[in-house]
């Protein structure tokens, strides 16, 4: 977690004068500040948040599996979980798009159940494993949904493609893949704006194992 | 989001305790709502009490019913084994509403507890009387698209957004509620209210009462029920009108019948006057179409949303049709 301080990506970081999207996004987003703190510490600590009120400029212990790896830290409790994840970990992948529930550009799955990142206070998530884009490929082997998006087109500009993708995964666990009506039904918390909803059907129906029609 | 103080009970008792002495405090579970507006500034709040580590999850079949746990998740309540058998409507009106992903973090709770999504009620730059109590109603002489046509006053004309409350006003479900005198039973209909001289409220949950439970009593409605949700896009948005119908039929004769709306008042509208014309007539298109006039009786529209005079009755004839069998 030492290299993951970094907020920017190599070859993401700002000239001097303009601004990225990225640095605009962070600024009018609340930078969150998180201090690593010794596992033990954290345990004892944990349990105090039980019958009284942290400060309120109080940071509350956290400990939270990323993409199968423990992390204890502690954060000021408005942290989102997406923020948690781009601005702490350096895990870019996931994408904000609305920060408000409406795109599904920020969808994770914590404890294999799809959500969106944006809405979820990390601090709910204590205890849990948070599965994100990073996580789903093994080393250099793809997931199968990733190698399906890529050989149906499954995306234009790439902005809402980690969420269709963490969205698709979690849809063919849960089943509803029965027809290509019931796949687009329980794709729609995804908001595609280049329109690539009909290759995604068609590779989510090859994941399945169905005929993509 | 503004800071605020943080507190994560395991117990029931000091869920309630915590926010006890405090008027400004919320008890958060989901957040799919809370976080929204507290990002938005509408709610500013100075403690949250998360909920999410008490025993609240449960949905279990009980001697006159089953009981939902405030906690049960939305996607868990719309899934699960018991409510499909015993109260498809539940289901059906749950997976109309928001996305999977927003139905796995939506709580039975929250979804009752859901503020309104009045565009200006969110837009903390404009006057609303559920926002700020005294400052106008932007909506009346506004965009009011979306708004009531039923039960409201110049105070506010905005709905109650849930797809699951229109369900359970017409299941008859019961809220049970615990707070710092003890627990009680609220009747569905009771839970939620019109605007009336307070628009700032929209139920009547005391303040930090916890809801606990919600339980909906046995019936003969699993079979003959429909869902019909209207909106700008196939999925993922609001109700524009919804109606939800569920029909106890025996020999093409109506035993019994519940009809509620969703999308036209500041609480689920039930429909018990078009309830009461159906009960007993035999199931034809002719009867429900009078069953929707009588339950449009009183509807008053506003200058964008007169459109709705003629979905929602419509909404009501051709969710019976579905449910009967009908059509489909
Ligand atoms: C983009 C978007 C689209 C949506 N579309 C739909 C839709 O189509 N249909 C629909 O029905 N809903 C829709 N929703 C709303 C969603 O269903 C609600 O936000 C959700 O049900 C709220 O539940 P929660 O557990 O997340 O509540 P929270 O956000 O945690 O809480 C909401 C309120 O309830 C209070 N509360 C929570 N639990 C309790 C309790 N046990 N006792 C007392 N008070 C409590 C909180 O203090 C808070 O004031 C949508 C939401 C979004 C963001
Ligand atoms: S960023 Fe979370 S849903 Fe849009
Ligand atoms: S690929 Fe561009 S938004 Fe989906």
């Amino acid at each position: 977690m030492s290299s993951k301080k970094q907020c920017s990506q190599p070859g993401e970081s700002t000239g001097n004068s303009t601004e990225t999207r990225r640095d605009f996004i962070k600024k009018s987003s609340f930078l969150t500040a998180i201090a690593l703190t010794p596992v033990t510490i954290v345990k004892s600590a944990e349990k105090q948040w039980d019958e009284k009120f942290a400060d309120i400029f109080e940071k509350v212990p956290l400990t939270l599996e990323v993409n199968g790896v423990k992390h204890s830290l502690s954060v000021e409790p408005r942290t989102t979980l997406l923020d948690l994840l781009r601005e702490e970990f350096a895990l870019t992948g996931t994408k904000k798009g609305c920060d408000r529930g409406q795109c599904g550009a920020c969808t994770v799955h914590v404890n294999g159940v799809r959500i969106n990142s944006c809405l979820s206070l990390a601090i709910t998530n204590s205890g849990k494993k948070v599965t994100t884009i990073e996580g789903l490929a093994n080393g250099d082997d793809l997931h199968p949904m990733q190698e399906a998006f890529i050989k149906h087109d499954g995306f234009q500009c790439g902005y809402c493609t980690s969420g269709q993708i963490m969205s698709a995964t979690a849809l063919v666990k849960e089943g509803h893949t029965h027809s290509e009506a019931e796949i687009k039904e329980f794709m729609s918390g995804n908001i595609c704006r280049c329109g690539a909803y009909p290759n995604i059907v068609k590779a989510i129906q090859e994941v399945k194992g169905g005929q993509p029609s | 989001m503004n800071q605020f103080q943080y507190s994560r009970p395991a117990e029931i008792a000091s869920a309630i305790k915590l926010l006890a002495k405090d008027s400004n405090g919320h008890f958060l579970a989901g957040g799919t709502n809370l976080v929204d507006l507290m990002k938005m500034g509408v709610v500013v709040t100075n403690k949250l009490v998360d909920i999410n580590h008490l025993p609240l999850k449960q949905i279990q079949k009980t001697p006159t019913g089953i009981t939902i746990g405030a906690l049960a998740t939305n996607s868990e309540v719309a899934d699960s084994a018991i409510v499909k058998e015993n109260f498809p409507l539940l289901s059906l009106a749950i997976n109309a509403g928001a996305s999977p992903q927003l139905r796995n973090m939506a709580t039975t709770g929250g979804n009752l507890m859901q503020r309104t999504r009045c565009p200006y009620f969110f837009d903390i730059t404009a006057p609303c009387n559920k926002r700020v109590p005294g400052s106008g109603c932007s909506a009346l002489q506004g965009y009011n698209r979306m708004h009531a046509i039923f039960g409201a006053n110049d105070q506010c004309i905005a709905v109650n957004p849930s797809d699951m409350n229109v369900a359970l006003t017409a299941l008859d479900a019961t809220v049970h509620v615990s707070g710092v005198k003890g627990e009680r039973k609220i009747k569905f209909a009771d839970f939620h209210r019109l605007p009336g001289d307070h628009p700032e409220l929209d139920n009547t949950l005391q303040k930090g009462e916890l809801i606990t439970a919600v339980d909906i009593p046995a019936s003969p409605f699993n079979k003959n029920v429909y869902y019909l949700k209207i909106r700008d896009r196939t999925s993922y948005a609001f109700a524009l009108v919804s109606a939800a119908a569920a029909l106890h039929i025996e020999n093409n004769t109506i035993k019994g019948v519940r009809l509620a709306m969703g999308g036209v008042a500041h609480k689920p509208w039930r429909l018990t006057a078009a309830e009461t014309f159906l009960t007993g007539k035999p199931v034809n298109e002719d009867n429900f179409k009078q069953a929707a006039q009588i339950a449009m009786q009183g509807a008053k529209a506003y200058e964008y949303n007169k459109f709705k005079l003629k979905l929602a009755p419509n909404a009501v004839i051709q969710a019976l049709k579905m449910a009967s069998g009908i059509a489909s």
